[in-house]
Formats: structure tokens, C-alpha cells, sequence
């Protein structure tokens, strides 16, 4: 199977959407995650997250209107490296970690989402697809913005912040 | 009493072809109408060594040894010995062979009537000594001589003619050497179709019956073979036997066949049904049925690989870790081998459990001529859920606790089998509800299903009793027929249904009973415990409890009845 | 990716990742590698467009053996180191189904070692997904087969185990598997692609994922900062897959040996006879 063309515009508007969908994914994820582990608070955020890019996934499909996409499997797009940039790392969750580290996960995966639309802006060759790559990249930009606002109303971490004083639980 | 049985042993060592001889005395014997049994004892050796085969051919069904025997056929003396306390001889009983007799037989004060086999196979080429010995009992016990020369044409015929041809030869040397001695009285009339089958072959055919289509193996004395049975028999029904690594995979690959839809079973012995027992928990929280037969054998360890105990017993019942409710099922016979097995498959499909058949090494290895069993059905299968229902729970609390089993394939039926503590759609749970509900379904299952009559042979009246299980039955009920013309009425019990224990059933059985005798082949007592711990019998309760190699025979029942009711 | 799945297709669905997941939360640590192998499962899945309802995964005990119960296919959480058995026996009774087995390292190569032995000769048409963390997470932290020798952080083991580790490649290659590869969780569109390449090949196909545990071995989160492809490509010669194993850091991702060995298959009769007929040689 070929990889989706990112320099076309249908291919292109595959991958937005796809960005936007695996980030919905893996916020639900993370706040699951936080439900089972009884973090209240990263739960909500990262639930909150899971509700807005489903409002940009929302977005996309509309622009995308009745236009047939390529299809493709989820691993079977060629993302910078490896995974969707903004889904942020499965391996950077922890159980006791704060809102402050939660939206910093959230602000690395926008600046990665940032650096993916311009960098198709100055590399592309479909003058259409350049200019919604631009477009992109500002909005995210602005996502940046306001992330970093919203972080900014949590203190960073403590130095303990991952203290437990009792011992992980045996299961079987 | 007139005991129209002849009970024979035919020793010999070295590749000597006692058991050869034995089968086709057995299978001679069936030909002309007779029924009959053959069991066998041989040293440790894997080729060469002593052995015995142990026959007793009767007018009537036997199925279990006598208390002595008739004749002893030595081919060779070598080690024979060993057998001594397996075939006991007195006055009346013939001795035939070398006149090196070893102590141990000629100080029964038996006949000696000296044939040197192997001299006589000496005079010309291509004679054996086996076929003379057998040619000569076949003689000394009054059989038809043609049907003797077809069962070995049969046994022989792909040698070739000349191996044939030395072979009635054999016979006829042989039956010339010894007239009639003690000749049986062959009814000419026709009987019923006789089959001749050992316990083995006959549960393998009992699973095939009850539906069973995957057999996962690993090799042990003395169930292997029922295996060997089955593998080419399962592959001309298109079912499948998969040798495994060990007895942890077999057990698994059972449950893994039978959580696809398709009836799975093993068999094994005590050491292989030990490492069995914690997979057997995994079926049972899983409600994925599967059977276990476990051939015993003596124990515990590595123990007597090749002799019968009634020893299991414990582990059957109580051997899983957890409240583990699930069937233990005892075949009483040979023949009840075929129905005992195929009643577990049933039971096991339509309960989702685990099953347990207790058969022994007596049952399992001895071939028996026997009347043809007879043919049962059972009409229910495993309750299977057959169409996609969103709210599908595949532990739901129904009445009569079983709940219909999605198959893979399914559509919008997924689930997830859970050997962990789960709620009803499967998922994980530790929670008291939880807990609580899905052990009381695996335990009503099974305490609410009606086993009919099938749970036990009940047999007799009268205030004495005798409880019993498995091979012990047959000495026992041959202890009691002894008896009866001596005015000794007693009521036999044997239960086939071991778990789930029927308690009503049983006071039904024992009523009216003041004293009973529970008769078994173990040392702990194994059976006489669980009679007075789930039963609490009122009568006067006695324990007849022997540990293997040595069978319980007639004669050690009707003593013990003697001891036990002297006087009253 | 190849979209021939052999094992057990009988009708192509599409379906993203997500459908294949359950409604079940995970009770894994948040950060856990096993998180993103689910992810990837779920990818290959999809990207095979196999229905969830002809698939079942099997499983025995360990932190990734819950992993059934996250899935929406058909599952079994079976007894500590026998979930190769129990799937050997689904698969050749059901051959229609895809068969998948998952758990970690100390349920497969420990307690189940002598199975995984044995599942690599007999070659059943099944896959093997080891979620490879080196401890064992579900009983607090002890040394599992994979740990290296001077691992001393566990109470059980105060001075290591001071026994060499296990090396599932050389192992599996050793016995006879058909399919062996090596992926990361901290590439789940990598391991998936791994993950959909092992189920289309035919036989017994073995996949060890680097899956860190963050709460024992937090040290593994660096393991993201070491992994990388091999340099060769997959081999079909087991003697060049032997050859690049001696040269293994255990770091090296991607496809190792693609065998060509037909899968097991049970005997069967040309004719086929009945339960009556079975009864012909007891007749006397």
C-alpha cells in the first residue's frame, strides 16, 4: 500500500483529520488512565482536551465537506517520527502527575502539531495545500497561546511531586 | 457354590509370548461363546522380562479375578516367583512346566504335570513354545481346537503361510500333550454379541459417543492406551488428537478447544492429574467444560506405575485450590467404562464444568469378553448462545445456573473467559457481590441438575450393606452371591457419581441399613472418609480398606463380612 | 503492509483501531508501555480488517495478560504460563479464527518456557506477542527471566540473580518459530506494522515488544532514547538470523527471520468412517 501523499490536498486533509482523531484518542486514554488511578484533576484536563480536539476533528470534516480522502490504516501514515505529533508520548503519564505537567505534555504536542504544518508550509509544492498548512500552523500557534495561559493558572510541580508513601500494589 | 469360572496364568520370560497366548486363549474363548477376563503383571523390564497373563473364562460374565486359580502354564520359571502372592494356588490347581518349580508355587500342594515347552518346540523348525502352552490349556480346558487355529491364523496370517502352518502345528503338539483336566461347559445355543474390549478402549469409545472431537496426550501408565485408541479413531471421525509437551499443556489445550465449541478430553494417571489440577480450577472458574480420565494407579509419587489402587480419590474430590465445584464419575466395570465415560462428556458439556472419571489400572488394562454394552443417547448438548444480543452476559445468574456460551465467531457476543473472579459479563471483580453470586451459580449448576439413577448401582435389601466404588464392585458383588446360599443377605451401594455428592439419593439407598461395610483398594481409608463426611451414615459404619498391588478378590470380601457380622 | 491475513478472515470488515477496544479501563500504571501495545494491536487489527468477533486473544497472568479483557474480540485470561497450550488447542480445533497470545516475560519464558519451546516446533498458525519489561510487575517488582544478572533492586534477589538472562530471539530462532521480530512500545505504528506482518505470516509467529515498566524499572524510560532498526532486513535463512543475533543488543527492532515452514496441521482421514464403524474390532 502506498503512503498517503501529504503534499496533496486530499492527502493532506487526511492526515489533519487524522492528527486531530489520534490526539482525541489518546487524550481519552490518558484520562482514563487518571479515573483508574484516582487523579481527579489530570482526568478533567486531559477529558477537556479529548473534547476539544474532537471540536477541531469536527472542523476538519466540515472543510472536508463530501470529499473522498485516501484510506489508509493508522500506522500506515508517514508521521515525522512514528506516531501522530500531537498525541503526546504514551510513556509520559504518571499517576501522581499535576495539572501543570499534564498541560506541559499538552503544549509539547501543540508545538509538534505546530512544527508539522509549517514545516508541509515551506516544503510544499501545491500552492492550495501551503496556504491551508499556513493556515493550520496559526491556529495551532494559537492553540500553543492559550495552553500556555491555562498552564500558567497551576503552580509547576513540586520537587516530591511523585512522593508515594506506601508500597505498589500486588494484583495476583 | 458351583463356580463355573476356570481362572489360569500363563508365565514365561524372555520374549516367551505369554500375553500373545493369553489373548488368543481370550479371544478363543469368546469365539466359542464363553465370556471371560485377562489381566497382566510383568517386571519392570521394557523387553525380556518376566510377565504373566492372568485369565479367568467362565460361562457367565467375570469381572474381576477369582480367589485362586485353576491352572499355572510356566513357560519358563525365570523370575516367576514375583508373581507368587498374584496367583494363588491349593490342591486342586494344576501345575504345568519344567519341574524347576519355584518354591513359592509347589508348596501350595498343587498337581504337577511336568511339559517342558521349549523342548517340544525344539522337535522342528518354526514352533513356538507360547502356541504349544496355549494349544495345551486350550485342551486341558475343553475348548474347540478350530477355534484356537482361527484366532492364531487371524493373529498370524500376515506372516505368511508357513508361520501359519507352524503354528497349528504348535496348537495340536500342545493339545496332545495333556487330555482334558478340567473342561468347561460350552453352551452351544447362540448368545448375545460378544465384544471383546479392555477399560481403556471402551472409555475411548465412551468419549467418542459422548461427542468428544479433541483428545490433547501426553503419554502415562496406565492410560496411554486409551490415547492410542483414540488417535487413529478420532482421526477416521474427523475429530483431532494432539500429543502435548507435557500434562499443563494438555489440560490447556483442552480448554482452549472446548472455549472454541468443540468437546475435549484427556487422559492421564495420579502424577499427570496432579499437575492437571490447577488448569482443572481454570475450566471450572471459566465454566469451560472438559473431561479428565485419570487411570489410577498405585501412589503416591512415581508409586506402581503398572498396579491398581482406588488412591486418587482424595485428589479427584478435593485436589483444586479454591470452592471448585465439578463432577467426579467412577466407572463400576469394564463395560461401564464405555457409559461412565460417555455420562461425563454429557454431564461435563451440559454443566460448563470441568469433569473428573475415576477409572483404575484394573478396569483401564484389563481386556475383557464381554456382552455387547448397551447403546444410551443423551439428548442435551452445551447450552450455546446462537444469535448476537447486545446485553449478552456470559455469566449471568439464570435459573439452573447455566448460561448460554458464546462461541468465537459470534458476532456482538465478545467476552473475555476469566480464570480471575468475575461479574456476569466476565470483567475482573473482587467485589463481595461478585464473589458471592458467581460461586453459587458454579455450585447450583451442578447441585440442581437431576442425575437420575445413573448416580449408583443399588442392589439387595436388608440391614447389612456394603458401600463400595469403582473396580471394588465386581469382588464385592461376587462376595455377596457367595454368600446368599448361606442366608447372608446384604444390599450393595456403589456410587458412579462421586461429585456432586447426593445425599438424598444415598438416605434413600441406606434405609433401613444398621450396618454397612465400606470395601475399597486404598490404605488411608480414602472412600470410607468421604462416605462418613458427606453422607454421615447413622448404621454402624465399617471400614475394608486394602492399599494395591495385590487385587481385592472375592474371598477377602466375604472374610471380612465373616469378621465383621460373626454372629449376627 | 501485506493484507492476506491467513489466520482466520472470513469476512474483511472496516473498522478503526478503536472499535477493537473494549470498554474496560486498563489498571495499568499511567505511562506503561503496555498501554501503547494495545494501541498497536488494535492498529494491526484494523489495518487487517479482520472481524473482532473471529479473533481471540489468550492470555495467562501478569500486568499485559490483562490485556483480553481491553480488547472487544473474543478473549481468554487463562493460568499463569499457559496461554500457549490453551491457544495451540483453540487454533487447531478452530482454524477459521485468529489466534492472538499476549503476556510478558515472566509468564512466557519462565513458567511457561517449556511451552514456548514447544509452540515454536509445532508451528501452529498462531501469533506470540510477549510485552517484554524484564520484572514482574503484578507481584511488586521481582527479576524475571529477561533481567539482567546485577539487577539488584528486588527484595527477592538483594546481590541480582546472578543467572544469565534469557534471550527470547536466539531462543525462539533455536526452536523452530517461523516468524520472529522485534518491536518497541515506544513505536506503536511500528509495532503494529510488526504486529499485522506477524499474524498475515503463516505458522507460529513471535513478537517480543520492549514494553518498559515505569513503576519497578523506571530506568527503561530511556529505552525510547536506544531503540533503533536493525541494520539488515529480514532474512528467510535461519543461519544469517543466528548470525545477526550474535551481534544483538536486544535494541535492534524489526523483522529478524521470516521461515518458510508450512504450519501444523492435525491429521485427518481420507475416508471418513462413523461412530459405528469405530465398534467393528471388539466384535469377537
Amino acid at each position: 500500500m502506498n503512503a498517503i501523499d501529504v503534499t496533496e490536498r486530499p492527502g493532506f486533509l487526511a492526515y489533519a483529520l487524522a492528527i486531530e482523531n489520534e490526539a482525541v484518542e489518546r487524550y481519552t486514554t490518558f484520562a482514563e488512565q487518571m479515573d483508574v488511578t484516582n487523579n481527579r484533576e489530570a482526568a478533567e484536563l486531559f477529558r477537556e482536551m479529548a473534547r476539544l480536539e474532537t471540536l477541531h476533528a469536527k472542523e476538519i470534516e466540515a472543510r472536508i465537506g463530501g470529499q473522498t480522502l485516501p484510506e489508509g490504516a493508522s500506522c500506515e501514515y508517514a508521521w515525522p517520527d512514528g506516531e501522530s505529533p500531537e498525541a503526546p508520548d504514551f510513556s509520559d503519564t504518571h499517576y501522581l502527575m499535576t495539572p501543570y505537567q499534564a498541560l506541559t505534555l499538552v503544549l509539547e504536542a501543540e508545538q509538534r502539531a505546530v512544527e508539522f504544518f509549517e514545516t508541509i508550509e515551506r516544503a510544499g509544492t501545491d500552492e492550495a495545500v501551503r496556504k491551508m498548512a499556513a493556515e493550520f500552523a496559526k491556529e495551532e500557534r494559537e492553540h500553543v497561546r492559550r495552553v500556555r495561559q491555562w498552564r500558567e493558572r497551576y503552580p509547576p510541580p513540586e520537587r516530591d511531586w511523585d512522593d508515594d508513601p506506601d508500597p505498589p500494589n500486588q494484583a495476583e | 457354590m458351583n463356580d463355573p469360572a476356570i481362572s489360569i496364568a500363563l508365565v514365561g520370560s524372555g520374549g516367551s509370548g505369554v500375553m500373545t497366548a493369553g489373548s488368543l486363549l481370550l479371544e478363543a474363548a469368546g469365539r466359542a461363546g464363553l465370556y471371560g477376563m485377562m489381566s497382566r503383571s510383568s517386571g519392570p523390564q521394557i523387553r525380556g522380562g518376566e510377565a504373566a497373563a492372568l485369565l479367568r473364562i467362565s460361562t457367565r460374565p467375570v469381572f474381576c479375578l477369582g480367589n485362586r486359580f485353576d491352572f499355572l502354564v510356566a513357560i519358563d520359571w525365570a523370575n516367576a516367583e514375583r508373581f507368587a502372592a498374584e496367583i494363588p494356588l491349593d490342591t486342586e490347581s494344576t501345575i504345568v512346566g519344567d519341574d524347576d518349580i519355584p518354591d513359592e508355587f509347589s508348596a501350595s500342594g498343587a498337581t504337577f504335570k511336568e511339559v517342558s515347552f521349549k523342548r517340544l518346540a525344539a522337535q522342528s523348525a518354526g514352533l513356538r513354545p507360547n502356541m504349544i502352552a496355549l494349544g495345551l490349556i486350550g485342551s486341558a480346558i475343553g475348548l474347540p481346537p478350530g477355534e484356537l487355529e482361527a484366532v492364531a491364523k487371524k493373529l498370524l496370517d500376515h506372516k505368511g503361510k508357513a508361520t501359519v502352518e507352524a503354528s497349528v502345528s504348535a496348537l495340536s503338539i500342545g493339545a496332545a500333550t495333556l487330555d482334558g483336566l478340567k473342561t468347561i461347559d460350552i453352551k452351544t445355543e447362540s448368545v448375545a454379541e460378544l465384544w471383546n474390549i479392555s477399560g481403556n478402549e471402551a472409555a475411548g469409545l465412551g468419549a467418542v459417543r459422548g461427542g468428544v472431537r479433541f483428545v490433547a496426550a501426553y503419554p502415562i501408565t496406565p492410560a496411554t492406551e486409551m490415547l492410542e485408541w483414540l488417535a487413529p479413531a478420532l482421526e477416521k471421525i474427523g475429530g483431532t488428537l494432539v500429543q502435548a509437551e507435557d500434562e499443563l499443556a494438555s489440560v490447556n489445550q483442552l480448554i482452549g478447544a472446548s472455549f472454541g465449541g468443540t468437546p475435549s478430553l484427556t487422559a492421564t494417571s495420579g502424577p499427570g492429574l496432579a499437575l492437571m489440577t490447577e488448569s482443572i480450577g481454570l475450566a471450572v472458574a471459566s465454566e469451560t467444560p472438559v473431561v479428565v480420565v485419570n487411570v489410577m494407579r498405585g501412589g503416591p509419587s512415581t508409586g506402581i506405575p503398572t498396579k491398581s489402587e482406588q488412591s486418587d480419590l482424595n485428589i479427584a474430590l478435593y485436589g483444586l485450590h479454591g470452592d471448585a465445584p465439578h463432577l467426579v464419575v467412577a466407572p463400576l466395570s469394564v463395560s461401564d467404562c464405555l457409559f461412565s465415560a460417555q455420562w461425563a462428556v454429557h454431564l461435563a458439556e451440559t454443566l460448563q464444568t470441568a469433569a473428573i472419571v475415576l477409572s483404575d489400572q484394573s478396569l483401564a488394562q484389563t481386556r475383557a469378553v464381554i456382552p455387547r454394552p448397551v447403546d444410551v443417547f443423551f439428548g442435551a448438548r452445551r447450552a450455546v448462545q446462537t444469535e448476537a444480543w447486545e446485553d449478552y452476559e456470559r455469566y449471568a445468574t439464570v435459573p439452573g445456573g447455566v448460561s448460554p456460551m458464546a462461541l468465537p465467531g459470534l458476532t456482538g457476543c465478545q467476552y473475555t473467559a476469566d480464570g480471575l473472579e468475575h461479574n456476569t459479563q466476565g470483567t475482573p471483580s473482587s467485589r463481595v457481590e461478585d464473589h458471592a453470586r458467581q460461586l453459587d451459580k458454579r455450585r447450583d449448576k451442578l447441585a440442581l441438575h437431576d442425575y437420575g439413577d445413573h448416580w449408583a448401582h443399588i442392589d439387595g435389601n436388608g440391614p447389612m450393606a456394603i458401600i463400595t466404588w469403582g473396580s471394588s464392585l465386581a469382588p464385592v458383588e461376587e462376595a455377596v452371591e457367595t454368600l446368599a446360599p448361606e442366608g447372608i443377605a446384604l444390599r450393595v451401594i456403589a456410587p458412579r457419581l462421586l461429585m456432586p455428592v447426593q445425599p438424598e439419593r444415598m438416605a434413600a439407598a441406606l434405609e433401613g441399613v444398621e450396618t454397612a461395610l465400606v470395601v475399597e483398594q486404598s490404605h488411608g481409608g480414602q472412600f470410607f472418609h468421604y462416605i462418613r463426611a458427606f453422607y454421615a451414615p447413622e448404621c454402624e459404619l465399617h471400614s475394608m480398606a486394602r492399599p494395591g498391588p495385590l487385587p481385592i478378590r472375592p474371598a477377602d470380601v466375604t472374610h471380612a463380612i465373616r469378621e465383621q457380622w460373626r454372629g449376627s | 503492509m501485506e493484507r492476506v491475513v491467513t489466520s482466520g478472515a472470513a469476512t474483511e470488515v472496516t473498522l478503526k483501531p478503536k472499535d477493537y477496544k473494549s470498554d474496560i479501563k486498563p489498571v495499568w500504571c499511567p505511562g506503561c508501555g503496555d498501554f501503547s501495545v494495545l494501541a498497536a494491536i488494535t492498529r494491526a487489527l484494523a489495518a487487517l480488517k479482520v472481524a473482532p468477533e473471529n479473533v481471540a486473544v489468550i492470555s495467562g497472568i501478569g500486568c499485559s495478560s490483562r490485556i483480553p479483557a481491553y480488547l472487544d474480540t473474543y478473549g481468554f485470561h487463562g493460568a499463569h504460563g499457559r496461554a500457549l497450550p490453551l491457544a495451540t488447542g483453540l487454533k487447531i480445533s478452530r482454524p477459521d479464527l485468529c489466534v492472538l497470545v499476549a503476556g510478558g516475560d515472566g509468564d512466557g519464558f519462565s513458567i511457561g518456557g517449556n511451552h514456548f519451546l514447544q509452540v515454536c516446533r509445532r508451528n501452529v498458525d498462531i501469533t506470540y506477542i510477549v510485552m517484554d519489561n524484564q520484572v514482574y510487575g503484578m507481584t511488586k517488582g521481582q527479576a524475571s527471566p529477561t533481567t539482567e544478572p546485577d539487577w539488584d533492586r528486588s527484595k527477592l534477589t538483594p546481590h541480582g540473580t546472578r543467572i544469565n538472562a534469557f534471550y527470547p530471539l536466539v531462543v525462539a530462532l533455536a526452536s523452530g518459530a517461523n516468524f520472529i521480530a522485534r518491536a518497541s512500545s515506544s513505536d506503536p505504528n511500528g509495532a503494529a506494522k510488526v504486529i499485522g506482518e506477524a499474524i498475515g505470516h503463516p505458522g507460529f509467529s513471535f513478537v517480543q515488544v520492549l514494553s518498559p515498566c515505569v513503576t519497578f524499572r523506571p530506568e527503561q524510560r530511556d529505552w525510547k532514547k536506544i531503540v533503533r532498526p536493525a541494520p539488515i532486513e529480514a532474512t528467510t535463512d535461519p543461519a544469517a538470523a543466528a548470525r545477526r543475533l550474535m551481534t544483538d543488543d536486544n535494541f535492534y527492532l524489526g523483522v529478524l527471520y521470516k521461515g518458510n515452514r508450512a504450519p501444523f496441521e492435525p491429521d485427518s482421514a481420507g475416508q471418513p468412517s462413523t461412530e459405528q464403524e469405530l465398534e467393528e474390532e471388539f466384535k469377537v
